[in-house]
């Protein structure tokens, strides 16, 4: 079935996260740099604790039901006794608290006088406090997008979470001062969604006091259809050409499962306790890896049927949107893999025995479903409660309050139930701030010039248009502009090696992430000195982000491009005219073409395109004469 | 009657002209439109905001001369979740719990961050769950003070509650405590309480239980298992071996301290390691034989306020000494440099306060190691003017030993015998 954002009713809400450039954290002087090693390493449990109407938050519940210990990781000089929650938080970022200011007047916003730091629990682990530290700072504003007017609903002063490391949570990111910034609900339509969030993010990088590079922007977007029932919050989109392919498949799901909804209440299925059988006796001879797996482990496998629902699971209204998904989706969640449902079934090395058995052992017919899962012991209960909860609020609210998170390949995956409104109470340890007029005058005056003002800047140092746009948008801006203070390179080729050539190797599949602002800068100078050519560039970029070179020498090293001098450049050319003197008598000149390809595979990175072509046209006349 | 808490001025003012008080849920407009749940006001803070709870659940002010319209809406009715029962499983030891205030035992109003105690054995293992399996806890409630509030008084109300309970069936006692003078109320029931036959374990908790991440849930789950297992009488304080939510370090409640302010394992053993360490179900001990010094329980619940701790510090002024003297004071414990010295200059201050009889007793302001008044001059001048070396008494541990030593006794001289007196494992001698 083909889905239309407009038939759906789809409207679209953004949250940008956008991390400060203030060279510290919120409540400590540490500052936001990766360290080189963690030899902290510490464990907590977190516990979910009951909120203001003494009921427990949902989100926090459904975290601490998957019960695990988290384990902190610590490296010098980028946390302290603050991040480990062991200290009370130190004195707020003085520069965080003007720039969010100035980010509040640039949007319109409307700042509140008395700002109340918060905390709002998340137990997930990526908090060693078990909370966000988060500020309101002003509601209301707007910005333009294309001549259309997109309003903006809040604008926040928070810490950023841990980040997740092998073997733990890293604290470096953890209390890194983030803005927060919530646009109102617009109508989605193909290419504005990105637009939209494309203006925002040039807003904050016009204050030239935000952090660039990958991680340091991320984006969440709410998506609501028509017919639905309330908004989905999508955490966690990291790239920009994800954003509307994302949103497609939010919606399309979300208008699938009122479908799947319709389908479960026309069953008339309701679940009952004795559904619900330990099959594991059942399953002990068969054929499947997973299953047999699973018995190795000691787990034991649990099936629950679910009468008149043959079909449910493995319908499939818009690509990847399915019941059998949703399930497991949530039985990863508890860590569990090995979850299969009847209608893809006989598959997986349950053959169709094994399906005959276990509808007699669960009483069920053809028309019934049934779903199949290894479990570890003790856990049966809470995986096959929060599956069955999960089906009947399909069936009940037709799209089940949750928080997704976006995957990969552009689609959403269940994360957690919805946060309520028992999640957030008051930071005691930190007095309210009393935003005075004087000090938003002051913030109101420091607010940078437009995007375009910039990009005119970035264009007198002679680019084209387009190309200053993309080095405004592009995680490269400060250090393009450093380059062309501190080089004599050319701007248009050190702006096309940051836009062109390594998006180009992007999409070959290699990692900006490991070529570092120092190793580009690194290479423009080398450039610069005459070291390497220019032709070296995209090679070394290619083998540091391949992986296979660690640093910019390395690169060199690997791949053999220290520029040679003449003398050596002569002989080689030299030789190669010798070998095809055959070519060269009978094309004259014209034999430059063939031997320059040949030159050039031989050379590439040692010298430039134009000085191998200016020795081997006076090769070939030498030869000639 | 209308609540105003915190308000006062223009927006208390705005307040009653409107017949709003804190809890309502109100409409304002000032440059937008605002709903929310109007919220109390700190105490430090000024009248010329109104706090309200927006429906996102953050808090904001908005100035009083901004607002152009305040209105009562109808308020979404708020259910409070029930208290699920404690539940109570046979064969159990049972405990009892005291709580006197602190982190530990108390439990925030999630609207208004306000920490409130809490009260019953019902609410406590609602929030520990984990403790209903360990023991069956029966919970009375002391009073409810910040640590720094608490006064000798307290310590006798303590005392005397747990000397009622020598020959019950609890097979241990859990006092929660604020952490900040805790080592001080641990040393006073060991001494009047000496020889209680039951353990009395002392908990309290470095970060508050509003937070997933509290040491509160696993000090008090260790403390618990401590006070059913464990048979070893004594006065421990239990609390967070390390940074990590692993082991509970119980130390010996006369050679315990509070050596950092806010980190979870801020409470040291000094000179030696905890008395014993929980880890999950397995108690491991230390302490090498028993903690009590006397024979069978004889309380001796009193005490005399009137020792004074000195810090001795280059430049202090010895007519402060002077001026214990003249106040008719009991004892003076010194808190003197190194191996045990004050400077010269204190020598006639010292000589008039022994002369009028007021026990002196050195400890050192060194935390770590014994006082030796022989090595040097300044000690053996000391020792001749009448001052009595604690060997390795803790100075805060030695303050409290004298105000109950005082309680007891009459003169400076058997004081003195008191003082040397082994109690409680307070020191080597």
């Amino acid at each position: 079935m083909e889905f239309s954002l407009r038939d759906a009713g789809v409207r679209v809400g953004l949250e940008i996260h956008q991390q400060l450039d203030t060279g510290r954290k919120l409540f400590c002087k540490c500052a936001p740099a990766d360290p080189e090693e963690h030899p902290v390493r510490f464990q907590r449990v977190l516990r979910a604790s009951r909120g203001e109407t003494g009921r427990y938050d949902a989100a926090a519940l459904f975290e601490e039901s998957k019960a695990r210990t988290v384990t902190y990781l610590a490296g010098p000089g980028s946390s302290c006794l603050v991040e480990r929650d062991e200290e009370p938080p130190h004195d707020l970022d003085p520069d965080a608290r003007q720039l969010i200011l100035m980010i509040s007047c640039m949007l319109h916003s409307r700042v509140f006088e008395e700002v109340y730091p918060m905390r709002k629990t998340v137990v997930d682990g990526s908090n060693t406090s078990g909370f966000q530290r988060t500020m309101l700072v002003a509601q209301g504003g707007h910005f333009e997008v294309g001549g259309r007017r997109i309003g903006i609903q809040s604008v926040c002063l928070e810490e950023d979470a841990a980040k997740i490391l092998d073997g733990g949570y890293g604290l470096e990111r953890l209390g890194v001062p983030l803005a927060e910034i919530a646009t109102e609900p617009f109508a989605a339509e193909r290419g504005f969604t990105r637009e939209v969030a494309q203006g925002l993010g040039r807003i904050l990088r016009s204050t030239k006091r935000v952090r660039r590079g990958l991680g340091t922007i991320r984006q969440d977007v709410n998506v609501s259809i028509r017919d639905g029932n309330g908004v989905i919050e999508v955490k966690g989109v990291q790239q920009l050409d994800m954003l509307e392919k994302i949103v497609e498949f939010e919606a399309a799901r979300q208008t699938g499962m009122l479908d799947v909804s319709r389908r479960i209440k026309e069953s008339g299925w309701v679940h009952d306790a004795g559904d619900r059988i330990n099959i594991t006796e059942i399953l002990a001879g068969c054929g499947s890896k997973v299953v047999a797996r699973a018995l190795e482990k000691g787990h034991e496998i649990w099936a629950v049927s679910f009468g008149s629902m043959a079909g449910i699971f493995g319908y499939t209204p818009y690509e990847g949107v399915r019941l059998g998904r949703e399930v497991a989706w949530l039985a990863k969640l508890f860590g569990i893999g090995g979850i299969f449902h009847s209608d893809e079934l006989p598959g997986y090395g349950i053959t169709e025995a094994d399906v005959g058995r276990i509808r007699k052992r669960l009483k069920c017919g053809t028309g019934d479903a049934f779903i199949v899962s290894a479990v570890p012991g003790g856990m049966a209960d809470a995986l096959l409660d929060a599956i069955v909860g999960r089906i009947e609020s399909v069936r009940d609210d037709g799209i089940p309050a949750d928080t997704r998170l976006a995957t990969q390949d552009g689609q959403t995956a269940f994360l957690r139930p919805k946060p309520g409104a028992a999640r957030m109470y008051p930071e005691t340890d930190i007095p309210p701030l009393y935003i005075a007029p004087e000090e938003l005058g002051e913030a109101r005056d420091m607010a940078p010039k437009s995007w375009d003002d910039s990009v005119r800047e970035l264009q007198e140092l002679g680019i084209s248009a387009q190309l200053a746009e993309q080095v405004y948008d592009s995680r490269h801006a400060d250090l393009f502009l450093d380059t062309v203070r501190d080089t004599n390179v050319s701007p248009a080729f050190i702006a096309s090696a940051l836009c062109y050539t390594i998006t180009s190797l992007e999409r070959d599949g290699l990692d900006s992430g490991r070529l570092s602002d120092e190793m580009a800068s690194e290479t423009f100078g080398l450039l610069d000195s005459g070291r390497i050519s220019k032709e070296s560039v995209e090679i070394i970029f290619r083998e540091i982000m391949a992986g296979k070179s660690r640093t910019v020498q390395e690169a060199i090293d690997n791949a053999s491009l220290q520029a040679m001098d003449s003398p050596e450049l002569r002989r080689i050319i030299g030789s190669l005219v010798e070998d095809h003197m055959d070519l060269v008598r009978s094309q004259g000149e014209r034999a430059i073409g063939p031997l320059m390809g040949m030159a050039m595979g031989k050379l590439r990175g040692k010298a430039s395109g134009q000085t191998i072509n200016d020795m081997l046209s006076k090769a070939i006349r030498d030869g000639l004469e | 009657m209308p609540d105003y808490k915190g308000y006062s001025g223009g927006s208390l003012r705005l307040l009653q002209d409107n017949g709003i008080s804190v809890g309502d849920q109100v409409r304002i407009a000032a440059d937008g439109e605002y709903s929310g749940i109007v919220m109390p006001r700190y105490e430090h803070s000024d009248g010329s905001h109104v706090t309200i709870k927006l429906e996102n659940g953050y808090n904001v002010g908005l100035a009083v001369s901004r607002i152009s319209s305040i209105r009562k809406t109808d308020m979404p009715s708020m259910t409070h979740a029930e208290e699920a029962p404690a539940e109570k499983r046979a064969g159990l030891p049972k405990v009892l719990l005291l709580s006197t205030g602190g982190t530990i035992a108390s439990r925030v109003d999630y609207r208004t961050g306000a920490v409130t105690p809490v009260l019953t054995a019902e609410q406590l293992n609602a929030s520990v769950p984990e403790l209903a399996s360990i023991a069956e806890i029966d919970a009375r409630m002391l009073f409810s003070e910040y640590s720094e509030n608490m006064t000798p008084a307290n310590w006798l109300r303590i005392a005397e509650e747990i000397a009622g309970e020598a020959d019950s069936e609890y097979a241990g006692v859990i006092v929660a405590h604020g952490t900040d003078t805790m080592h001080y109320t641990s040393s006073f029931l060991s001494f009047a309480l000496a020889g209680f036959p039951r353990p009395i374990v002392m908990v309290g908790a470095q970060r508050s239980s509003d937070r997933a991440s509290s040491d509160a849930a696993l000090n008090i789950i260790g403390a618990a298992r401590l006070a059913a297992r464990c048979s070893q009488p004594g006065v421990y304080v239990a609390m967070h071996q390390d940074s990590n939510d692993g082991a509970i370090a119980c130390h010996a409640g006369t050679r315990v301290r509070k050596n950092h302010t806010s980190r979870r394992d801020a409470f040291e053993t000094i000179g030696g390691k905890p008395a014993f360490v929980v880890t999950g179900e397995s108690i491991m001990r230390n302490m090498q034989g028993g903690y009590y010094q006397t024979e069978g329980f004889w309380p001796r619940i009193r005490l005399d306020e009137r020792v004074a701790l000195v810090k001795y510090h280059p430049g202090y002024d010895p007519a402060w000494v002077d001026r214990m003297t003249d106040g008719k004071y009991r004892g003076i414990i010194f808190e003197g440099t190194g191996l045990g010295h004050v400077g010269n200059t204190m020598y006639d201050a010292i000589g008039r306060a022994a002369e009028s009889g007021i026990f002196l007793g050195m400890t050192s302001q060194c935390i770590r190691g014994r006082v030796r008044m022989t090595v040097y001059e300044s000690g053996r001048d000391l020792l001749d003017l009448g001052i009595t070396p604690l060997d390795d008494m803790i100075p805060e541990v030695a303050l409290v030993k004298a105000m109950w030593a005082a309680g007891c006794t009459r003169d400076a001289e058997s004081m003195r015998g008191v003082m040397l007196e082994k109690v409680a494992s307070e020191a080597s001698f």
